[in-house]
């Protein structure tokens, strides 16, 4: 049966491969069934395998397909794993990219039709890349993904690539995924040469083997991978900027899937990771400030985009927080149901910028919700859940982490508290700043407002109910359910930290964090409905608005040198250098080839001169040719 | 110093003094007539260690036709000191000293040289050089080679001709 | 006579001819140094052939050793005469020509 695993990653191949040669002749109807068709045929081969790994309990023995690299000392297979982490990520991967394709295919209906088989295309790639990054059975496999879904962020970010500015978020995401690869490479390079292997199946039981240095030097470089992927501090900018793309992207790559890599592959590296000290703690710092740095931006933004985007960077943060304190599963767990949430506030708010004409400041809604009412509905769902308010799948998760970390430390709890606090309050603002009160658009806009054909509302529903329910997967034994999740995942995540906190303790925590997260609906519902704040920012509120100007700062201490560098060495050591050097050989030899002529005067007497001096020279290097040969053999 | 090796150093000299001569010449002509003193210094050197047929083959065909043709030439283009075009004094200068340069080389090779000590020419006598003994073997093993260069021969008539009649 | 001394003759002879050819520009002139040079190797051959019969006939027995030598001698003289057949046709022609001997004025290599 393991022959099913390469279907899963060879539809989306098939789909790329179809839109992206074929776009100029099919039209956008069948460009966007075959992308979909594609990611629902992967799904239901996930499916497949998902129910064959929870029945069997272990991974699907998966045949290497061929041999990668063979190299003197080391052999990597291009091999695929397909075990209770994978094939979760496999189900979210291709449910959610699935709905999107769907949302997609109505979404994009106004672009011309070889940029819908483009954009197709692109998409389908990313899914391939994606699927090689979660089934590759070890770490050279998940870098080839691991690049594959950067170079498809990259492109779909300048999907409209008219636009300068979203060019430059392009290059911005993928720059600084590339600070965060060599990391991962430099990680990978470490492993290679102190085990001679990549393999997960090889490395995990031999973690022994390596010093205490060895592993926190990997795993922090890991982590530097992670960081750039999964837009951590300082490597969080280009997340922001990535929204440039079209929304429907933002909502698979940017907030789905691609960003949640760098939590699957610490998850799937927590061997190594819960033997580091450091690393841990480092994750788990990183994780809380990001989380709640990027919560204070959000309260101020006002794209509704960029708010969303911080939401993610913020939730992102919380799951680094639970990888940090051991609690793996409520890691992954939170990536299921964060993937369900902010894919549907994704999606909620394409709906809602298609309905407004690519207006995206939510100063210029308001009132959304009598005539968009299938995208008002589920995306107040998708709000309540990412609050955290029970029973939403967001409370599971969100607890789960914040139990480990108050387990861990109080310090991490009281922090996660308060940017849950954040999170309900900018995602409540946004909400009633976009759906509540009284439209402040312009007439025109508000004459063509209408809610988005079935094709869009249908994806927003399913996962509506996906976000409201999701969470039944991971009940927590505290209230009456059995953690299935947990149970399901022991196998592969078999360092997570057992945190034994009494019950009593766990209610309080989910008491609190409820009540704190009921309070900032509240005030943010009773804030900005009636009158949102519309002026511009003053004081602090103009700092987190702009971003604590972290732009700038990156803009003054790293591009700018390294723009005033890169036109020394183009104004100076590439002209006066580098091509004075080729130059210069040019005019040597032409200046030396126009001498040179002269000897080629076409006189017979000159040429006879010459011979009979190559005469006496080669009768002198006979002569001399013992001695000749030592001296020869003393140079070289 | 017997008369051979007076003759000997006779015939050298007088066939360096020939070849320089012909060198130093302004005139074709005189050039010619040096060149034919250095054919019979040659020639005389054959009889000396007993080439007979080599010699008289010498004389014949060099001093005899070679040169001959060699003075019709240049009667015929009327040739003399006054045309005689002159070489820059920088070729001149190089081409003496690289035929030094030679000279010296193989006057070296010749002093150094091992393998040539107490190695003679026999002088006068050996019946090697007389035409009987040649004659044998250039009819019996040398004959193919021998008519080929009748063949030469003709080849080279037809293709004098060719080269100079008027077109 | 030892052997160097017909060496060093021809040598020099030859060096002669050479120094002909660099420095004089009337063509007969220069082919007249090749002559030189030729005669200045038969001479050599001719001796090399006189030394080796001296050796073959000092270890007894009658021999031909050496017969050799003075038939490429024959062989050079026969193709000296035709290269001068031929080269005269060709330095008349010149003549003709151009009216002059001069090599300088072979200088069509040049292009």
């Amino acid at each position: 049966m393991n022959k099913l695993v390469y279907l899963v990653p060879l539809f989306p191949l098939a789909g790329f491969l179809i839109n992206g040669l074929l776009r100029k002749s099919l039209s956008k109807g069948i460009i966007g069934f075959i992308g979909s068709a594609a990611i629902l045929a992967s799904f239901v081969v996930s499916l497949v395998l998902f129910f064959q790994v929870k029945g069997s309990g272990a991974a699907i023995p998966v045949e290497p397909l061929f041999t990668f690299i063979n190299a003197d000392t080391f052999k990597i297979d291009f091999a695929f794993q397909v075990d209770q982490l994978s094939s979760l990520f496999l189900l979210i991967i291709t449910g959610v990219g699935f709905l999107i394709h769907v949302y997609s295919a109505a979404y994009m209906h106004e672009e011309p039709e070889q940029h819908v088989g483009r954009y197709f295309a692109y998409l389908n790639l990313f899914v391939f890349s994606m699927l090689l990054l979660v089934m590759g059975a070890n770490y050279v496999i998940m870098f080839i993904g691991w690049e594959g879904v950067g170079l498809c962020s990259y492109l779909l970010i300048g999907y409209w690539f008219k636009n300068n500015d979203y060019n430059y978020a392009a290059k911005k995401a993928f720059i600084m995924n590339r600070i965060g690869d060599l990391g991962f490479l430099l990680a990978v390079f470490w492993l290679l040469s102190k085990l001679g292997t990549v393999s997960f199946n090889e490395v995990f039981p031999q973690v022994s083997r390596l010093t205490p240095t060895d592993i926190t030097g990997i795993t922090v470089l890991l982590f530097v991978g992670a960081m750039g992927k999964s837009a951590q501090i300082p490597l969080y900018t280009w997340l922001p900027d990535a929204m440039a793309g079209p929304t429907p992207v933002s909502a698979l790559i940017h907030a789905a899937t691609m960003v949640t890599a760098g939590i699957y592959m610490v998850a799937r590296s927590n061997a190594l990771y819960s033997l580091s000290e450091v690393a841990q703690h480092l994750v788990a710092i990183v994780g809380i400030a990001t989380a709640l740095l990027s919560a204070t931006i959000a309260i101020k933004q006002n794209d509704i985009k960029k708010v969303l985007a911080y939401s993610t960077v913020s939730q992102l943060g919380y799951m680094f927080l639970g990888l940090g304190v051991g609690a793996y599963t409520g890691a992954v767990f939170h990536v299921m149901t964060h993937a369900f949430f902010k894919a549907l506030l994704f999606l909620g708010a394409g709906s809602v910028i298609h309905a407004m004409h690519h207006e995206q400041d939510i100063r210029n809604m308001g009132g959304l919700k009598k005539h968009l009412p299938a995208t008002h509905w589920t995306f107040l769902l998708a709000c309540i859940a990412i609050s955290g308010i029970p029973p939403f799948s967001g409370f599971f998760s969100k607890d789960e982490i914040l139990a480990a970390a108050y387990a861990h430390s109080p310090v991490y709890w009281v922090l996660g508290v308060i940017g849950a606090a954040m999170t309900a309050f900018y995602m409540f603002r946004l909400y009633a700043t976009t759906f509540l009160g009284q439209f402040r658009g312009t007439h025109e806009q508000e004459h063509h407002l209408h809610e988005s054909p079935k094709a869009m509302t249908i994806p927003l529903i399913i996962l509506a109910v996906l976000s409201v329910i999701g969470g039944m997967v991971g009940v927590p034994e505290v209230l009456g359910g059995h953690h299935e999740l947990h149970a399901f995942l022991a196998p592969v995540l078999t360092t997570e930290t057992h945190h034994e906190i009494s019950h009593s303790t766990e209610y309080a925590l989910m008491g609190i964090s409820v009540a704190v997260a009921a309070v900032a609906i509240f005030i943010a519902v009773s804030k900005y409905s009636k009158k949102p704040e519309l002026g511009e920012p003053a004081g602090f509120g103009k700092v987190l608005a702009d971003k604590w100007y972290i732009d700038e700062l990156y803009n003054n201490i790293i591009v700018k040198p390294l723009g005033a560098l890169a036109g020394v060495l183009k104004n100076v050591v590439e002209k006066s250098g580098i091509d004075g050097a080729v130059n210069g050989v040019g005019r040597f030899v032409k200046y030396s080839a126009r001498q040179l002529r002269l000897l080629q005067s076409g006189q017979v007497g000159g040429y006879i001169l010459f011979m009979v001096l190559s005469i006496v020279v080669l009768f002198l290097l006979f002569w001399n040719q013992a001695m000749i040969t030592q001296f020869l053999n003393k140079i070289f | 110093m017997g008369t051979t090796q007076i003759l000997f150093w006779f015939l050298t000299a007088l066939a360096l003094l020939g070849a320089i001569m012909v060198l130093v010449s302004k005139n074709p002509v005189h050039s010619v007539l040096w060149l034919i003193v250095v054919f019979f210094a040659i020639s005389g050197h054959y009889i000396l260690l007993n080439a007979q047929f080599l010699a008289i083959v010498n004389l014949i065909v060099y001093a005899g036709a070679i040169m001959v043709l060699f003075l019709f030439v240049i009667m015929l283009m009327n040739l003399n000191a006054e045309t005689e075009p002159q070489k820059s004094i920088w070729m001149k200068f190089f081409g003496v000293a690289t035929g030094g340069l030679l000279l010296s080389f193989f006057i070296s090779f010749i002093v150094s040289s091992i393998d040539l000590k107490n190695k003679t020419a026999q002088l006068k006598e050996g019946d090697v050089g007389l035409i009987k003994n040649l004659g044998k073997v250039l009819f019996s093993d040398y004959v193919i080679p021998f008519e080929i260069a009748s063949i030469l021969f003709l080849s080279a008539m037809v293709g004098a001709v060719v080269i100079g009649k008027k077109d | 006579m030892p052997i160097q001394y017909y060496i060093a003759l021809a040598s020099a002879l030859f060096c002669i001819g050479v120094v002909g050819v660099l420095t004089r520009r009337n063509a007969i002139i220069v082919f007249m140094c090749i002559e030189l040079m030729l005669n200045a190797v038969n001479l050599l051959l001719v001796a090399f052939s006189k030394m080796h019969y001296a050796k073959a006939a000092a270890a007894g027995a009658v021999t031909t050793a050496g017969t050799e030598g003075q038939l490429f001698v024959f062989f050079i003289m026969v193709v000296a005469a035709a290269e001068v057949s031929v080269g005269l046709a060709i330095i008349v022609m010149m003549y003709r020509n151009v009216h002059s001997v001069d090599v300088n004025f072979l200088n069509r290599l040049k292009n």
